[in-house]
C-alpha cells in the first residue's frame, strides 16, 4: 500500500552526477551536487541535488523521514556517501504530548521545520528513497487545496518545544551564499577547525619540544630564574599544577560536565563538545607519530585554543589584549614555552566559559569567525609592535640586565607595558579584568575561576612590578595562592549521590544522542533498581517539560527470563511489540540498532541480573548478547544507553575477553551498603513523619542493619516486624504506642539469632545424647569426621552413662536421620549404613554450650 | 518374627475369653466406629482442633496471612522445624481458620506446591497456573514454553495491585529443595513479587533444614522478609502423656456413651509399664508421629474380645516399632552363615575393623571347626562360599568400594554390616543355638 519504494523490496543504485564541486583536504572529503538514484526495475533515475527535498528511509515504511538535502560529499575511499541534512518533521514524528501546543487539527499533509541540534543531520546517502516536493505555506494562508498527495507543506517551526512561525528564508535553497541558519551546524563543525588548525599545529610542536627538554622542566626552570625568591615556590606550584592538569586533563572536564546542571546544557556547549570531537579527531590522526602519552595533551589544548577565542573576545571588544595576540609571532624559543603557560593560563577560563557561554550574547558568531579575529588582532599588533621600535631605547633602559636573552619570552608582557608607557592604560586593562573577574563571580561559577584567573596572569604581572612597584594592585595579584580544584571534592555520604551520578550519565548521553553503557554494581538491597528508576522517572519528567529530549525506557531482568535467549525476545517485544523466536528477535534486533538511517530518540536499556544473561550466553551463543550489552551503546547509529545492574563489582573483568574489554568505555558506579544514618533517613522517610518509633529503636535498627550488611530492604522487613511485635503487646501494656527499643530488640533476635541453639535444646534426650556422643567421638578421633559406627558406640556407652536403655542400631540411625535433616549434623551416602559419615554442621562449642544449658 | 506373632497369638485366647466373658455387650460396629475416629486420628487424616504447645506460632502465622487475606499485605514466612513437628498441621489449622472467614473465603487464592513433586520451575509454574485456573485465560492456545509461561505469570501477577486484585497464597512445602531449582528462579519472582507493590501474595515455606537461608542466593536472600517461624516442642514429659490421653480418648459425642465412658476411664497411662514404653518413646523424638504409629498398633490390636487399650497391646506394639531391623534377618540364618557372622566379627575384633575377605573368613572358621568338630558338620569350601554369598545377597556383608579391577571372589574385601551387640543379641535369641557356637562367639579371640 505503501507510496514509497522501500528498501526492502527494491534494490537502489547510487552514483554521483558529474564531478566533485570541492575538495576538501584537510578532511578528505569530496563535495557533489547531486546523485542519482536508479531504481531496479524502472527506467528513469530519480535525481537528487542539494536544495532539493527527500526522503530517507526510516523506521516506518510509510512515513520516511522528510529532509531537505545541503550537503553531499564522499570520504577519501569515495564509497560512503554521506549527506547533511535540514530535517522536517511529520505531524506523528512529534511527540504525542506536544502535538496539541499547536492549537489546531494538523493538516494530514503538513510537516515541520525542525530545529533541534541534538539531532544528527548527517545520514548515510544510501538512505535517501528519493525526492520529494515540499511547499512553503505562510503561517496566516490557509493551507492549499486540490492539490496531489504527494505534496507536503510546511508552514511551522518545530524546535522540540514549541511550534513557531518559519521565516521563509529558511525555505531558501542553500546555494544562495547565506546557509540555513540551524542547519549550519554541519558546516560549521568543518569550517571551524581550520583557522585553528595552524594554532594546534604551532601548539603541538611546541608541546613536542617541550616534551623533548626532560618534559617541560626546562621551561619552568627558564621561567623561576627570572623570578625573585618569593615568586619561587609560586612559580613551582604553578608548574607543578601545570603537570598535574595535563595528565588528569580529561579527567578534569568529565567532572566538570557531571557538574554542570541539566539546564545550562545549551546548544553552545553541545557545539562545543561536537567541535572538541571533531578536532580530537584530525588531531589525533595528524599525529599518529608522535607518542601516545602526548595525545591526551594535545586534546586538552586544542580544546581549549577553541575556546580561547570565545573568552578573548569579549575582552577584546573593549580594548584588544593585543600583546598577548602577537605571543603567537614569537619566535621558537617563546613558542617553547608560550603555549604551555597559555595552556594554563586559559585552562580555567576556557572552562569557565564553557559553563558561561550563555551568559555571553553572541559566542557563537565568534567562534564561527575566529580567523578574522585573529588576523585583525594581528594587524594591530603588528602596527604596535612598529610604534615601539620607536620607544625602543626607554624599554632596553628599564628592563634588567640580568634577564638577558631569556628575558624574551617576557617582551610581549612588558611590550604591554611599555607600549601603553603610562600606568593609567595598565590600570585600565586590569581594572577590565577585574571587572571581567567580577562579572564572572556575579554569574555564579565558582571560586576557582576566579583564582585560577589571578594565579594565571602573574607571570604577565611581575614585570610589570619590577618596573612600577606602586601600580595600585592589591596583594592578591601579587602573591598567588595554590589555585583551588575546579570541581569540589566530592563529599561522601550523600544519599542521592549515586542517583547523581546516574543521572547525570543517561542525561548527557540522550542529549548528546550518542549512546553508552554504564555498570552498576552493589550487594542486594542497596536501592540499585530503585535508583535507576528514579532517575529514569525524573528524566521522563524533565523530557515533558521538553528539557531534554525525549527517551524511550525499557527494562529487562535477567532472573525474569527462562534463559538468555529470552533477553532478544524480551528486548524486541516491548521495543515494538512484536513476538518473534529468539534468533529472530536478535536479528531484528541487529538490524534496528546498526541501521544507519537516524534515530530520534534514544534508547535506555535498563538489564538487572546481568550475570544470568552473561554467564551462559558466553558459551551457547558466542557474545552476541554480550555485544548488546557492552557494543552496540558504542555505535554511533544506535543512540543506545545501556544500564546493567548485577551485584559483583567485577563481573566485567571476569566474564570479558580482552578484546571485548578494550573496546568497551564502561562506566562504572558500585553502591555502597547503606550507612546507619541513610537507613535512618529512609526509615524516616517511609513513615512520612508518622511518629511510629522511639528515636533510640530508630537508631538500633538502622545501626544493626549497616553492621550486618546495609540491606534496605532488610531494615524495612526488621521495622515491619517490630510493629507487629508491638501491636500485639500493646493491646496488654499500652504504654507509649511507640515502638520501642525492646520491641526492634524481639524483632532483630527473631530474624538475627541462630536457631541452632533452639533446636538442640529443644531435641530430644536421645538425640542430645547422640550430638554429645559425636563430639566425643571426634575428640577421641583427634577429626572433625567418624562413622556412624564409631558414633554408635560412644551413643550406646553414654546411654549407660545416663541410666537409660540403650538404643539399638535402628534407633541409632533414626536418630542420626533425623539430626541430619535438619542440618545440625552433615551426612554423607546413607546408603553406607554403619559407615555412614558424620559430621557436625555447628561449632562443637555451640553444642556444649546449648546441651548445658539445661 | 512368625515365631513371636505365634507366640502372642497363644496368650491371646486366655484373656479374649476372659473379657467375653466380662463384657459382651459392645456390638462390633461400636468397636469399629471408635477405631475409625482413632486412626482417622492417628493417621493424620483430620486436623486435630487445636495445635498443641505452638499457640504463639499459630497466632503469629494467622496474623501474617489474615493480613495478606484481608488488607492485601505482601509477606513471605517460612515455618522451620524438624520432621513430624506439625509444620503442615499448623498451616492446615491456620488456613482452615483463615478460610472460616467470609471476606477471605471467597478472596484469597491457595497455591500448593511440593518440592518433592514440582522438581524444577517449569513443573512448578505449570502447576501454579493450573491452580490458579489462568490456563482458560491462555485460551485454545496449548500452553507455550517455559519462557511463556514465566512472562506470562508475571504479568498476570504484575497487573494486579494491593487492592483490587485477589491475594495470592503461595505455599511451598520442601522450600530447600526450590533452592535447588536452576537460578532459583521461581523464588526470585515469587518474593520479589512480595516485596513490591503488585498482587499482593504471601509465600509460605516449609521446611525442616535449619540453614535454608544459607541456600538461598543473595538476591533471592535479600528479597526474603526473614520471618521464620520455629516449631521445636518444649513439651515435657508429663504433657506428652496428657497429648497421650487426650489423642486416646474418644469424643463426648461418640454414639455409644457407654463405651467412650468406659474406654475414657481406663487407667491405661498411669501404668508403671506403659508409662516406662513412653518415657522411651519420648526420649527417641518428641515428634507425634512416632508416637501416632505406637498409638495406631496398640489401637489395631484392640479388638470385641478385649474392647479397651490394655498395656499388653502397648508393649507388644513398642516391640514391633523397636525391633532392630536386622536382628531379625539374623534370625533367619542357617548355623553355617551364622558361624561365619562369628568368624568375621572375631576378624573384626582382631584387625580393629579393616576389611576382610572369604579365605580370611573360611581360615577363622576353619580353625574353629578344629577345635570343636564334634558338634558341627566339615563343610567343604565351595558350600562355606555359597553360605558366605547369601550373607552377601543379604548385604549383612558388603564388598569395600566395588574393586577397580576384577578380584578372585575369595580375595575380595569385605566389611561386617552388622554391630558387636547385634550379633550377640542375635546369638542370645536364636533358637537351639549350639552351645560351641556361642561360647565361640563369647570368647575374646577365635
Amino acid at each position: 500500500m505503501s507510496r514509497y519504494i522501500t528498501r526492502l523490496r527494491m534494490r537502489r543504485a547510487y552514483k554521483w552526477n558529474g564531478r566533485p564541486v570541492s575538495k576538501d583536504r584537510k578532511l578528505k572529503r569530496q563535495y557533489y551536487e547531486s546523485m542519482s538514484i536508479s531504481v531496479e526495475g524502472k527506467t528513469e533515475d530519480v535525481t537528487v541535488s542539494l536544495g532539493q527535498y527527500i526522503l530517507i528511509e526510516g523506521d516506518d515504511d510509510d512515513n520516511p523521514f522528510v529532509a531537505q538535502l545541503l550537503k553531499l560529499y564522499t570520504d577519501d575511499s569515495g564509497k560512503k556517501k554521506t549527506a547533511v541534512v535540514q530535517w522536517f518533521v511529520r505531524t506523528c514524528e512529534v511527540p504525542q504530548n506536544k502535538r496539541k501546543l499547536l492549537g489546531r487539527h494538523p493538516h494530514p499533509q503538513e510537516i515541520f521545520f525542525y530545529q533541534d541540534c541534538s539531532c544528527d543531520n548527517e545520514v548515510d546517502g544510501e538512505t535517501i528513497l528519493g525526492a520529494v516536493q515540499i511547499e512553503y505555506v505562510p503561517v496566516e494562508d490557509p493551507f492549499p487545496k486540490g492539490k496531489s498527495k504527494g505534496i507536503l507543506f510546511v508552514k511551522l517551526l518545530w524546535d522540540t518545544k514549541s511550534f513557531r512561525a518559519l521565516d521563509p528564508e529558511l525555505m531558501q535553497p542553500p546555494q544562495s551564499s547565506k546557509s540555513p541558519p540551524p542547519s549550519s551546524r554541519g558546516p560549521q563543525t568543518r569550517a571551524l577547525p581550520t583557522p585553528d588548525l595552524s594554532v594546534m599545529k604551532r601548539a603541538m610542536s611546541g608541546i613536542l619540544t617541550r616534551g623533548s627538554m626532560s618534559t617541560g622542566k626546562m621551561s619552568s626552570s627558564e621561567a623561576e630564574s627570572l623570578h625573585s625568591a618569593s615568586k619561587l615556590s609560586a612559580a613551582k606550584a604553578l608548574s607543578a599544577k601545570r603537570r598535574s592538569r595535563a595528565v588528569s586533563g580529561p579527567h578534569v572536564r568529565k567532572k566538570l560536565d557531571l557538574c554542570s546542571p541539566s539546564k545550562n546544557m545549551t546548544r553552545d556547549d553541545v557545539l562545543g563538545e561536537i567541535l572538541d570531537e571533531h578536532t580530537e579527531k584530525t588531531l589525533t590522526s595528524k599525529l599518529n607519530t608522535s607518542p601516545t602519552g602526548r595525545i591526551s595533551i594535545s586534546i586538552r589544548l586544542t580544546r581549549l585554543n577553541l575556546n580561547e577565542e570565545e573568552c578573548v573576545s569579549p575582552l577584546s571588544s573593549h580594548s584588544p589584549d593585543k600583546p598577548r595576540m602577537t605571543a603567537y609571532d614569537k619566535d621558537e624559543s617563546t613558542r617553547a614555552r608560550t603555549p604551555s603557560r597559555r595552556k594554563d593560563a586559559l585552562r580555567e577560563p576556557a572552562l569557565a566559559a564553557l559553563a558561561e557561554e550563555e551568559h555571553e550574547d553572541s559566542p557563537v558568531q565568534t567562534a564561527a569567525t575566529p580567523r578574522s579575529k585573529r588576523k585583525s588582532a594581528q594587524l594591530v599588533s603588528s602596527r604596535i609592535r612598529k610604534q615601539l621600535n620607536l620607544l625602543g631605547n626607554t624599554v632596553d633602559l628599564q628592563s634588567d640586565g640580568v634577564d638577558g636573552d631569556d628575558d624574551d619570552c617576557f617582551v610581549p608582557a612588558k611590550i604591554d607595558l611599555q607600549s601603553s608607557s603610562d600606568e593609567e592604560e595598565e590600570a585600565k586593562i586590569d581594572s577590565e579584568d577585574e571587572l571581567i573577574v567580577k562579572k564572572r563571580r556575579g554569574s555564579g561559577t565558582s571560586r576557582s575561576t576566579e583564582k585560577t584567573r589571578v594565579s594565571a596572569r602573574t607571570p604577565r604581572k611581575t614585570p610589570s612590578k619590577k618596573t612600577a612597584p606602586a601600580t595600585p594592585h592589591t596583594p592578591r595579584h601579587a602573591t598567588p595562592s595554590i589555585p583551588s580544584r575546579s570541581a569540589p571534592a566530592r563529599k561522601p555520604g550523600n544519599v542521592l549521590e549515586e542517583a547523581r551520578d546516574i543521572y547525570n550519565f543517561v542525561e548527557s548521553k540522550v542529549i548528546d544522542g550518542t549512546g553508552g553503557c554504564m555498570y552498576i554494581s552493589g550487594v542486594p538491597g542497596t536501592g540499585k533498581t530503585a535508583t535507576v528508576h528514579e532517575v529514569i522517572r525524573s528524566l521522563q519528567q524533565s523530557a515533558e517539560q521538553d528539557e531534554i529530549p525525549h527517551l524511550r525506557f525499557i527494562e529487562i531482568n535477567g532472573m525474569k527470563m527462562t534463559d538468555p535467549h529470552q533477553a532478544y525476545v524480551q528486548i524486541l517485544q516491548k521495543l515494538t511489540d512484536q513476538k518473534a523466536t529468539p534468533d529472530h528477535a536478535a536479528a531484528l534486533l541487529e538490524k534496528r540498532f546498526s541501521a544507519p538511517a537516524p534515530k530520534k530518540e534514544t534508547t535506555v536499556l535498563l538489564v538487572d541480573e546481568v550475570r544470568h544473561l552473561l554467564l551462559v550466553t558466553l558459551i551457547s551463543i558466542g557474545y552476541f548478547l554480550f555485544i548488546i550489552l557492552f557494543d552496540w551503546p558504542t555505535r554511533r547509529n544506535a543512540r543506545l544507553v545501556v544500564l546493567t545492574i548485577a551485584n559483583t563489582m567485577d563481573l566485567p573483568e571476569r566474564i570479558m575477553i580482552n578484546r571485548v574489554a578494550s573496546r568497551l568505555g564502561l562506566t562504572r558506579m558500585s553502591f555502597q551498603p547503606y550507612t546507619f544514618k541513610q537507613l535512618q533517613q529512609i526509615i524516616t522517610s517511609r513513615l512520612n513523619r508518622v511518629k511510629a518509633f522511639e528515636e533510640d529503636a530508630l537508631q538500633l535498627v538502622s545501626r544493626k542493619v549497616a553492621a550486618l550488611s546495609g540491606d534496605a530492604r532488610r531494615c524495612l522487613d526488621i521495622c515491619r516486624r517490630a510493629t507487629e511485635i508491638c501491636e500485639h503487646s500493646g493491646s496488654q501494656k499500652n504504654s507509649s504506642g511507640l515502638v520501642g527499643m525492646s520491641h526492634v530488640m524481639e524483632a532483630l533476635d527473631e530474624m538475627f539469632s541462630s536457631s541452632y541453639i533452639a533446636a538442640i535444646r529443644c531435641a530430644s534426650v536421645q538425640e542430645q545424647l547422640f550430638l554429645r556422643a559425636v563430639i566425643a567421638e571426634f575428640r577421641r578421633l583427634g577429626l572433625e569426621e567418624a562413622t556412624f559406627q564409631q558414633v554408635f558406640v560412644q551413643h550406646q556407652a553414654l546411654c549407660r552413662v545416663e541410666g537409660l536403655q540403650p538404643v539399638n542400631v535402628s534407633e541409632g540411625l533414626t536418630v542420626c536421620q533425623r539430626l541430619g535433616s535438619c542440618r545440625l549434623i552433615l551426612l554423607e551416602g546413607s546408603r553406607l549404613d554403619l559407615f555412614l559419615r558424620i559430621r557436625l554442621n555447628v561449632s562443637q562449642d555451640d553444642v556444649l554450650y546449648a546441651l548445658k544449658a539445661d | 518374627m512368625q515365631f513371636k506373632n505365634s507366640q502372642n497369638i497363644c496368650i491371646d485366647p486366655k484373656t479374649a475369653s476372659e473379657s467375653t466373658k466380662r463384657k459382651k455387650t459392645f456390638t462390633n460396629e461400636t468397636l469399629l466406629s471408635a477405631q475409625k475416629l482413632l486412626r482417622e486420628r492417628l493417621c493424620h487424616q483430620k486436623l486435630p482442633d487445636q495445635p498443641v504447645g505452638l499457640d504463639s506460632q499459630y497466632k503469629h502465622l494467622l496474623e501474617l496471612l489474615r493480613r495478606t487475606a484481608v488488607h492485601g499485605e505482601s509477606n513471605s514466612v517460612l515455618i522451620v522445624g524438624p520432621r513430624g513437628s506439625g509444620k503442615t498441621m499448623l498451616l492446615g489449622c491456620v488456613l482452615r481458620e483463615l478460610m472460616s472467614l467470609r471476606e477471605v473465603q471467597k478472596n484469597v487464592l491457595l497455591v500448593e506446591l511440593n518440592g518433592l513433586l514440582q522438581t524444577d520451575d517449569k513443573i512448578a509454574l505449570k502447576e501454579i497456573t493450573r491452580q490458579l485456573h489462568l490456563e482458560n485465560v491462555v485460551g485454545d492456545k496449548v500452553f507455550g514454553s517455559f519462557a511463556e509461561n514465566l512472562a506470562f505469570l508475571l504479568e498476570a501477577l504484575k497487573k494486579g495491585d494491593k487492592s483490587s486484585s485477589r491475594p495470592v497464597l503461595f505455599v511451598l512445602d520442601e522450600f530447600d529443595l526450590f533452592a535447588h531449582h536452576k537460578n532459583q528462579t521461581l523464588l526470585y519472582n515469587l518474593l520479589d513479587v512480595s516485596q513490591s507493590a503488585q498482587t499482593p501474595v504471601a509465600v509460605v515455606g516449609l521446611t525442616c533444614r535449619l540453614d535454608v537461608l544459607e541456600l538461598l542466593e543473595k538476591r533471592v536472600k535479600s528479597r526474603f522478609s526473614h520471618r521464620q517461624i520455629h516449631l521445636f516442642s518444649s513439651l515435657s514429659f508429663g504433657q506428652y502423656v496428657d497429648v497421650v490421653r487426650a489423642q486416646l480418648s474418644l469424643p463426648p459425642d461418640f454414639p455409644d456413651p457407654k463405651f467412650s465412658d468406659e474406654w475414657n476411664h481406663s487407667k491405661l497411662c498411669e501404668d508403671k509399664t506403659v508409662e516406662e514404653i513412653l518415657r522411651r518413646n519420648f526420649n527417641g523424638s518428641k515428634d507425634f508421629r512416632s508416637l501416632h504409629s505406637l498409638l495406631f498398633l496398640a489401637v489395631s490390636r484392640v479388638s470385641v474380645s478385649h474392647s479397651t487399650l490394655r498395656e499388653a497391646d502397648l508393649i507388644e506394639a513398642c516391640r514391633l516399632i523397636s525391633a532392630d531391623s536386622k536382628a531379625n534377618v539374623l534370625h533367619g540364618l542357617s548355623i553355617l552363615e551364622l558361624c561365619l557372622i562369628i568368624a568375621m566379627k572375631h576378624l573384626n575384633d582382631t584387625y580393629d575393623g579393616e576389611p576382610f575377605n572369604f579365605q580370611m573368613v573360611h581360615n577363622e572358621f576353619k580353625k574353629f571347626i578344629q577345635r570343636k568338630s564334634h558338634s558341627i558338620h566339615k563343610f567343604e569350601k565351595p558350600v562355606v562360599m555359597k553360605a558366605f554369598e547369601h550373607l552377601l545377597q543379604l548385604e549383612l556383608v558388603r564388598p569395600v568400594d566395588s574393586g577397580v579391577c576384577k578380584v578372585q571372589r575369595e580375595y575380595q574385601l569385605m566389611r561386617l554390616m552388622l554391630e558387636h551387640g547385634q550379633v550377640m543379641e542375635a546369638l542370645q535369641k536364636y533358637p537351639q543355638c549350639p552351645t560351641d557356637v556361642k561360647q565361640w562367639a563369647l570368647s575374646a579371640f577365635g
